[in-house]
C-alpha cells in the first residue's frame, strides 16, 4: 500500500477529524464529559453512571450504519492479523487504556485539547509504541519469514 | 435527560470515525509505520480533531457549568506516573498490533467482521484485567 499523494485523499479524514472533535466539543458543552472511548465503554458496563454511556455507544454504532449504509463510503476489509495475534492485541488494548486512563480519543483528542500534560504524555507514549510495534511487525519479523 | 445529547456525540462520532478511514486496521497500521510506506492520511484526522478541540475546550470549561448537567466532570489529575506510562506504553503495543483502538474497534462490530467481534471480547477482557491492578475510577 502506498501513501496516495491525491489532495482529496485527505478531505475524508480531515472531514472525520472535525466532525470527532465536534462529538467532543458537543458533549463537552452539553452533559459535561469527556469523549473517552475507552472509558465510556468501561463506565457503561461497569460504572455507577452507566444511562449516558450506553446512549454515546448506541449513537456511535449508528453514525457508522449512517456513513457506510446511507452516505455510501465503502466498508473497510476485514483485518488480515492473524487471530491469536488479534486476541493479543485486544488484551494489550483494554489493559492499557484502563491502566493509562484513555485511549486515542480521551487521551489523544479530548485530553491534548485541554491542554493535560497526562494526555499529551500518554498519546506520545503509544504512539511512539505503537509506531515501534509496526516497525518490529513489518521489517523485522516479515523480513525475517 | 442526558439521553439525547450523548446519542447525538455518539453518532457525530461515529460519523466522524467513519469518514476518518480509522476504522480500517489497515490503514491505521499504515499510518503507524513511519519508516515503510507510510499512509500520511490519518494525520488528518488527529489534526482535525485537535484543530476544534484545542480552540474550544477552554471556551467551554470557562462557562463553569455544562448545558445540561450540574458540573463538568473532567479528570483534574496532574501527575505523570508509571500506571499512565505503563498503560499507554501496552495500549500503544496493542494498538500496533492490529490496528484497533477502542473506538474504531467498536463501530466495526457493524461491519460483522470475526476478527472484530474477536478483538473487542479480548479488550473488555483486558479492562477487567487492569482492575485487577489497583483499580482506578474512570474519569
Amino acid at each position: 500500500m502506498g501513501a496516495t499523494a491525491l489532495p482529496e485523499a485527505f478531505i475524508t479524514p480531515l472531514l472525520g477529524g472535525l466532525t470527532l472533535g465536534a462529538a467532543a466539543m458537543w458533549l463537552l458543552f452539553s452533559l459535561g464529559r469527556v469523549a473517552g472511548i475507552s472509558g465510556i465503554l468501561w463506565g457503561g458496563m461497569a460504572g455507577p453512571d452507566r444511562h449516558w454511556r450506553v446512549f454515546f455507544l448506541m449513537g456511535l454504532l449508528i453514525g457508522g450504519v449512517v456513513i457506510h449504509a446511507v452516505l455510501g463510503m465503502p466498508v473497510p476489509a476485514q483485518s488480515s492479523t492473524p487471530l491469536p495475534l488479534v486476541v493479543f492485541s485486544g488484551l494489550l488494548v483494554g489493559f492499557g487504556t484502563r491502566m493509562g486512563g484513555g485511549c486515542t480519543s480521551g487521551h489523544g483528542v479530548c485530553g491534548i485539547g485541554r491542554q493535560s500534560l497526562r494526555s499529551i504524555v500518554a498519546t506520545a507514549t503509544f504512539m511512539v509504541t505503537g509506531v515501534l510495534t509496526v516497525f518490529m511487525i513489518r521489517h523485522i519479523v516479515e523480513g525475517a519469514l | 435527560m442526558t439521553s439525547w445529547p450523548a446519542l447525538l456525540s455518539g453518532l457525530l462520532f461515529g460519523m466522524g470515525l467513519s469518514l476518518s478511514g480509522m476504522t480500517d486496521p489497515a490503514k491505521v497500521q499504515g499510518f503507524l509505520d513511519i519508516t515503510g510506506a507510510w499512509v500520511p492520511d490519518l494525520a488528518f484526522v488527529m489534526g482535525g480533531a485537535l484543530m476544534i478541540t484545542l480552540m474550544m475546550t477552554s471556551a467551554i470549561l470557562r462557562r463553569g457549568k455544562p448545558l445540561l448537567a450540574s458540573a463538568f466532570n473532567v479528570p483534574n489529575l496532574n501527575t505523570i506516573d508509571r500506571r499512565l506510562i505503563i498503560g499507554s506504553a501496552t495500549f500503544g503495543i496493542g494498538w500496533g498490533l492490529s490496528g484497533f483502538c477502542p473506538g474504531p474497534a467498536l463501530l466495526s462490530l457493524i461491519y460483522g467482521y470475526k476478527t472484530t467481534f474477536i478483538f473487542c471480547i479480548a479488550m473488555i477482557a483486558g479492562m477487567f484485567g487492569a482492575t485487577l491492578f489497583n483499580p482506578r475510577p474512570h474519569p
